[in-house]
């Protein structure tokens, strides 16, 4: 059989294709108000993340195909517009835009530097710690359309800020295409934590561009978390430790369904002295194909960074696929990996029957287990969707 | 409580136990001594009901019932218990929620963990990480909570330093419910390389194992003097040593 394409046709639409086939987000009206969603529309956009009483949040962003329904920030720390406000407000942002990314990277940068629906620009202020997190959205509610977003988020000197960002599908689209450009920028001694919920249609293509700048003792923390069907998403964040004690931290866990093609992972580029890095993923497959890369580059010394990919293999016909790459260039670095992938042990399901469980409690804890990863402030209908997919475990066994 | 006849049990197409009969009563205890390889785990997995352990002949009867065929957690059910030699470790899954699992009272592994000190490892991703003698406070930990009937025990003490095997101990004692007197209920069945549990939990009976056989059947402290003195193979030879009294 030839494994790498029977079941997986990546290739069956070429990027060009893909950018011809969806209708540009701007041309399809979007609500004037979160006031017209429907019930279904609210509880799907809770199990992204995003909450729309906007309870317990600093600020709420919600863009809604091309347009902007909602920009409130209840705090005094944070600054938060759409994109299209911030570039005319701060003249272009020419630190900031495309400073971190090319757009001619590929068709998809090169078209969100073109055809733009808008983004949002988050400024943490100077010293300011926002104790509630942000919630921002990006939102498809029609078939067919393609989403080209271009975010700025900086965190500026000794300010703390916590995003949720929930990018989602109306319950009902099945076809899609969302492009992402995402620009973070932590500044000296400055924390910013990035949660992303990804929950997309079966049929959807999701393709972020993300670069990120850490300077000396700031600190990025991203979580990654998708775990509904998806046609194909390809993500791979680069952050550069420009200054020293510079921290980047990536978890991410990853569902990957039957028909899922899910190319994922970070690179961490550690270029001061005393920067360290972590990039920890757990992925699943029911069927679906999984990517899970890593690169960590050590180019200063006295750098700490480890890359973990674990992986299980849930049904036939799933593929993970760990790419764990370290790359040194200096002598005095500590850089490590730890890569596994496959089913759940036997050994492990019958020291906890051994225990008194049986065969499907013994899995369910494994894999809530395997599935806990730690992520502050996640609201409880995630909760609940990581208790899902324990749950689904069952039906692949 | 126990009863083992004639058991013959194959591990990837390798015969590894040949004919084994062993009788443990209530409230008893014994040890199984016995070289590596000579079947002393093998034994353990086969009464657990382990995969991969394959009973060609011979059956087992816990409690009057024969579990030779029941799944391990059935087994667990009836009253079964065992402590691992070496243990899988489970990534992401606390110490804390296990033992909330198997306590029958809802407090009871927290409580198990502060009275052996060992409450800094509720947090812990189970056996990530322990060192030799962390595992087998861990699993002996997991094991009080569940409060089996038969305690089977692989090896509680190797890698264990002087003073954690008084702790240990201890566990095993409670487990074993050694300070009650009369009417003892709970039973073990210990495999020590060292002996050196003698000197911490009475036994009343030992065994040896060699080749997948059990040869010799008596007072724990005899045999393991004899086997320091002689060796695992002379204990084979003499196996007229307790003629004459039953297994």
């Amino acid at each position: 059989m030839n494994y790498s394409e029977n079941h997986y046709n990546t290739n069956e639409l070429s990027d060009e294709d893909l950018l011809e086939t969806f209708t540009p987000a701007s041309e399809v009206e979007g609500p004037k108000d979160i006031g017209e969603f429907e019930e279904e529309e609210i509880e799907r956009l809770r199990q992204t993340g995003i909450d729309l009483t906007g309870l317990n949040r600093a600020g709420t962003f919600i863009q809604t195909n091309g347009s902007v329904q909602k920009c409130d920030c209840e705090s005094q720390g944070v600054e938060l517009l759409p994109i299209t406000e911030a570039l005319k407000k701060y003249n272009g942002l020419k630190d900031y835009w495309w400073k971190l990314i090319s757009p001619e990277k590929d068709s998809f940068t090169s078209e969100a530097d073109q055809e733009l629906d808008n983004g949002y620009f988050i400024r943490a202020l100077p010293g300011e710690k926002v104790i509630y997190p942000l919630q921002t959205c990006l939102y498809m509610r029609n078939e067919n359309i393609a989403q080209r977003v271009h975010n700025i988020v900086i965190a500026e000197e000794d300010s703390e800020l916590h995003i949720i960002t929930g990018c989602s599908t109306h319950p009902h689209l099945k076809s899609g295409l969302h492009i992402g450009i995402s620009e973070f920028y932590v500044k000296k001694g400055a924390k910013l934590t990035f949660t992303m919920v990804h929950n997309w249609g079966e049929n959807v293509y999701v393709r972020p561009r993300t670069g990120i700048r850490v300077e000396e003792d700031g600190v990025f923390l991203s979580n990654y978390i998708s775990l509904k069907g998806v046609k194909s998403i390809q993500t791979f964040p680069t952050a550069t430790l420009a200054g020293p004690n510079a921290v980047a931290r990536f978890n991410s866990v990853i569902v990957a369904h039957e028909g899922s093609d899910i190319d994922t992972g970070a690179k961490v580029i550690l270029k001061a002295p005393g920067s360290r890095s972590e990039i920890i993923s757990r992925t699943i497959s029911f069927g679906g194909r999984v990517v899970a890369r890593g690169h960590l580059i050590g180019l200063a010394s006295n750098i700490k960074a480890h890359l973990e990919c674990q992986g299980l293999i849930l049904a036939e016909h799933g593929v993970i696929h760990a790419i764990p790459e370290l790359e040194a260039h200096v002598a005095d670095v500590d850089m490590s990996h730890e890569a596994a992938v496959g089913r759940i042990a036997k050994e492990e399901i019958e020291y906890l029957m051994a225990r008194g469980l049986n065969e499907e409690e013994a899995t369910s804890t494994i894999v809530r287990g395997f599935l806990d990863v730690k992520i502050n402030g996640l609201p409880p209908e995630l909760n609940k969707e990581l208790q899902d997919v324990v749950e689904e475990c069952h039906k692949g066994m | 409580m126990l009863q083992v006849e004639d058991l013959w049990v194959e591990v990837q197409g390798r015969e590894i136990l040949k004919g084994i009969d062993l009788r443990i009563g209530p409230g008893e205890t014994h040890c199984l001594f016995g070289k590596n390889g000579s079947g002393k785990t093998t034994l353990l997995m086969t009464l657990m009901g382990f995969s991969g352990y394959n009973v060609k002949h011979g059956r087992i009867l816990f409690k009057g019932e024969d579990i030779t065929h029941l799944p391990i957690n059935e087994r667990v059910k009836l009253g079964l218990g065992l402590s691992f030699q070496r243990p899988p470790t489970l990534r992401g899954v606390k110490l804390k929620n296990l033992l909330a699992l198997y306590s029958k009272e809802s407090d009871a592994g927290s409580e198990l963990a502060l009275a052996y000190n060992f409450e800094d490892f509720l947090g812990r991703q189970v056996n990530l990480g322990f060192s030799g003698g962390e595992i087998k406070k861990s699993e002996l930990l997991q094991l009080l909570a569940q409060s089996p009937d038969l305690s089977l025990l692989d090896e509680p003490e190797s890698g264990v330093d002087i003073e954690n095997l008084d702790v240990i101990c201890q566990m095993i004692r409670k487990l074993l419910q050694k300070e009650v007197r009369k009417n003892r209920q709970k039973s073990g069945l210990i495999i020590t390389h060292t002996g050196l549990i003698l000197n911490y939990v009475n036994a009343d009976r030992g065994h040896v194992m060699l080749n997948g056989q059990i040869y010799c059947h008596g007072n724990p402290r005899d045999i393991f003097e004899r086997i320091k003195n002689y060796g695992y193979e002379e204990c084979a030879k003499c196996r007229l040593f307790e003629q004459g009294s039953k297994i």
